[in-house]
């Protein structure tokens, strides 16, 4: 563990602070033109979670303190998570607890804590939420943790930083299985980040909402926190996605150069990637919620497909 | 004449140009119940149904019912004595009655022989056994406010449980509460409670002259504003014996297909978006911005508020508007064609739409249904076209109004019917501008003391009727005006029962209706 590792590190995590707001405003803005409106400006999620933060929390009366604890602790997944994902170097002191898995892990601590919160108050949306979110989360884990091992087994190891090390830090190779575990990938995050086609982050339909059916009660800080953290969630999965399906450009040990080169590429792929997910958001319509588990199937049985694909055509005997 | 052989009941046709209207007045209950019966077995429909206070003139009380029959509209009068008002319960024969009897109780306090005497109107806003339309209710007694219990029928058995919605939603939409009764996202159950809005309407139109009815009439729902202000229209000069000239008939009918498409470009989008396919909304939104701009320019005001009046209209667009207006029906006609083939080619979309909220002609006929909602289960029904029997009022005899209909009865088939009459109201729109009749443009319409009328007008949702009745000296003694909404709100209840929860707001706005317009 160098210094320059810790701080390499730490320049990743505020980094992670500082964009994901700015990616949701990105994908925002993308969503605006695509639809023909005038969007609103790239910095709106910074004013929002400012002015949250300025406003005073109302509880309901019936909230306990699981309630209080749950956005700190989502916060704290979704950072620790952005923290995990090497976004732009492999040399991170975090890099051997860097599993995939306990990063699926992490995902699911947020979401089981996000769910229990919005059942604690009572209120009939927020049970409501959390049981569609329990859905959506229970087809997206399994078919997640498949794209993983996909990946995987091409490194030969479940740390992500190791999978990008394999994947951009040598030869080049094509691999067929990543075609089918990106694809599934892609509609994993989609259900992971509450986007169109099964979530509708702009609704004011409350009987249609997943995520914010869950926090309909949640004003101030809270909700701020809880907002913070959706972003870091979108960011955590890009960078996921980009480190999995498009890692050149992340910086190897010990080179600093590469380092700050590393930084205006990752704003590049995450821009393209914003605007890719802004498209696929305006040409889809939402789905009617027992079709997600439909899609997350097909996207479950995508990735099995990849990890076959690796098993039986990439694997020499 | 007899409208129905078996019922001795005497109608006579009510004078003038409106839509074809016979009044009559039932002997006792059972008449009115045998009428109730004789109409539902020929298919009719209930239209409107309201109560009114005649103990100052020396009568009783008074119930006035609307049937809807094939050939036109039967008002039937019933007098009850000051003592002992009550009347049969109509709601065995027409579902659609039961609100309208309890709004009756609520605000006149004449009740009905029904088991179902929960309060509708009055949500704890004044006291039971005040009566605000009596004459002798005086100012509302000193009461306090206090959120009132209602009795929600109650879905037992294993995983049945209730979700609360409203009457504030998230978003910024007009008050009203449902309460649903599900088993995990399937409801088995939904039941309205509608009232939040009432604003007394009624009740401020007593006393009041012809002009001051017909801008507060107009103002019961502002979607429907054209509707109920041409349906006052033609109350008012039934009433008192006017008829306006063609010239206004004509700019009528223009005003009124204005609004229609108003309405359809905006629910076309809205249902896009409920749907979370936002382009659908920002693009049937600046259609429907570009729409309203135009009707300003030519009448005044983007909803063309008070622009039909007693006698007549009260703007006339200049020729330079007239023909930019048919230039923006044939830009706007191309678009709205456009965007149909997006539509329907959107497969996401159309798995949204289709099979969703599906009610058939015979629940149609159930519930008295009329307008978009009736058309869309393949019920012909519009008082614009012709039909068996019926001949539409003036301009629209001449015009030749297609109806437009669609069998499947869900939500595609109300998206589809809509684009059917953006269609046809632009051909209409076209036609009226180009042939406007001459004549004046608005008539004198003189009071006559103790007059009565009824107006029925095929507004965008369905069908608008407004009855009026003045008193000694010309002014409004009793004004009722009747949404559309009354009958379609509990079809809603059904519509949603073969769903699941995360469908109802499609469903609901698929049927669009109006929380002020049945709230009065």
């Amino acid at each position: 563990m160098s210094v320059a590792g810790i701080l390499g590190q730490l320049f990743a995590l505020v980094l992670a602070l500082l964009l994901a707001p700015l990616l949701t405003g990105w994908v925002n803005q993308c969503r605006a033109w695509l639809q023909n409106r005038s969007a609103p400006p790239l910095w709106q999620p910074y004013y929002t979670l400012h002015k949250l933060f300025n406003k005073d929390v109302v509880l309901a009366d019936g909230a306990s303190s699981l309630f209080r604890v749950a956005p700190f602790v989502v916060f704290g997944a979704m950072a620790l998570a952005c923290a995990i994902v090497p976004s732009l170097s492999t040399d991170l002191p975090f890099a051997p607890a860097a599993d995939a898995l306990a990063l699926v892990g992490v995902f699911g601590l947020a979401r089981l804590f996000i769910s229990l919160a919005a059942m604690d108050v009572g209120t009939a949306f927020g049970s409501l939420g959390g049981r569609r979110e329990m859905l959506v989360g229970f087809l997206a884990e399994p078919a997640l943790l498949m794209v993983i091992f996909t990946v995987a087994m091409i490194a030969n190891s479940t740390s992500v930083a190791a999978i990008v090390a394999t994947l951009a830090h040598r030869d080049f190779v094509i691999y067929p299985s990543l075609a089918f575990a990106g694809v599934a990938f892609t509609m994993v995050s989609l259900a992971e980040n509450a986007r169109v086609p099964v979530d509708n982050p702009a609704t004011h339909l409350e009987l249609t909402m997943i995520h914010e059916a869950m926090i309909l009660e949640y004003s101030g800080r809270h909700l701020a926190l809880i907002e913070w953290a959706a972003s870091l969630k979108l960011y955590a999965y890009s960078c996921l996605g980009l480190a999995f399906f498009f890692p050149w450009g992340i910086a190897e040990r010990d080179n600093l150069l590469a380092l700050a080169a590393a930084v205006p590429l990752l704003i590049l792929k995450l821009a393209i990637g914003g605007f890719l997910l802004a498209l696929i958001e305006t040409v889809n319509a939402k789905m009617r919620i027992f079709r997600a588990p439909e899609f997350l199937g097909t996207a479950f049985m995508l990735a099995v497909l990849g990890l076959l694909v690796r098993l039986l055509l990439e694997t020499r005997v | 004449m007899f409208l129905f052989d078996d019922v001795p009941i005497d109608f006579s046709p009510q004078p003038g140009l409106g839509a074809p209207v016979w009044r009559g007045r039932a002997a006792d209950g059972d008449e009115l119940k045998d009428f109730a019966a004789a109409v539902q077995q020929s298919g009719g429909r209930l239209a409107a149904l309201w109560g009114s206070d005649r103990r100052q003139e020396g009568q009783g009380f008074q119930l006035d019912c609307v049937f809807g029959l094939d050939r036109g509209h039967a008002w039937l009068r019933l007098e009850l004595p000051a003592d002992d008002a009550v009347y049969p319960d109509l709601s065995a024969k027409f579902p659609a009655a039961n609100r309208m009897q309890r709004a009756v109780y609520d605000l006149v306090g004449i009740r009905h022989t029904g088991s179902d005497q929960r309060p509708w109107l009055r949500h704890g806003g004044w006291p039971a056994g005040w009566f605000p339309l009596r004459h002798d209710a005086g100012a509302p007694p000193e009461h306090a406010n206090l959120p009132s219990d209602y009795d929600f029928v109650k879905v037992g058995g294993e995983g049945a449980h209730e979700i609360p919605v409203g009457p504030i939603h998230a978003g910024i939409i007009e008050p009203g509460h449902f309460r649903f009764s599900v088993v995990g996202e399937r409801v088995l159950r939904l039941e309205q409670r509608l009232g939040y809005q009432h604003k007394g309407v009624e009740q401020r139109c007593t006393g009041a002259d012809i002009a001051t009815g017909a801008k507060l009439v107009g103002r019961v729902s502002g979607d429907s504003t054209c509707a109920y202000a041409w349906a006052y229209a033609a109350a008012v000069e039934a009433a008192c014996g006017v008829e306006p000239s063609p010239r206004a008939l004509a700019l009528r009918a223009l005003i009124l297909e204005r609004e229609r498409i108003a309405n359809h470009l905006g629910d076309l989008g809205m249902l896009g978006n409920d749907a979370a396919l936002a382009f659908g909304l920002a693009q049937f939104f600046r259609l429907k911005e570009d729409w309203v701009r135009m009707s300003a320019e030519l009448f005044g005001h983007r909803f063309m508020m008070d622009s039909i009046v007693p006698g007549g209209v009260a703007h006339e667009p200049d020729a330079r508007a007239l023909a930019a207006m048919v230039e923006q029906c044939d830009a706007i006609g191309r678009e709205v064609a456009e965007l149909r083939a997006i539509y329907d080619a959107h497969a996401g979309l159309q798995d949204r739409f289709l099979t969703t909220g599906a009610i058939d002609a015979a629940l149609a006929r159930e519930f008295s249904l009329t307008g978009i909602a009736a058309r869309a289960t393949g019920v012909l029904l519009d008082g614009r076209a012709y039909r068996q029997g019926y001949t539409p009022p003036p301009p629209y005899a001449k015009l030749g109004v297609r109806p437009a209909t669609d069998e499947r009865g869900d939500v595609a088939a109300r998206v589809a019917v809509r684009f059917d009459e953006v269609f046809e109201s632009l051909r209409l729109l076209r036609e009226l501008a180009v042939g406007l009749p001459a004549g004046e443009l608005r008539r004198e319409v003189a009071p006559v003391p103790y007059a009565e009328g009824l107006g029925v007008v095929e507004g965008w949702r369905g069908e608008v009727v407004v009855g009026v009745r003045l008193d000694a000296a010309g002014r409004i003694a009793r004004l009722h005006p009747h949404d559309p909404s009354w009958q379609a709100w509990p079809a809603l209840e059904h519509a949603v029962m073969q769903d699941i929860v995360p469908d109802f707001p499609l469903i609901n706005k698929s049927f669009n209706l109006s929380y002020s317009g049945q709230d009065i």
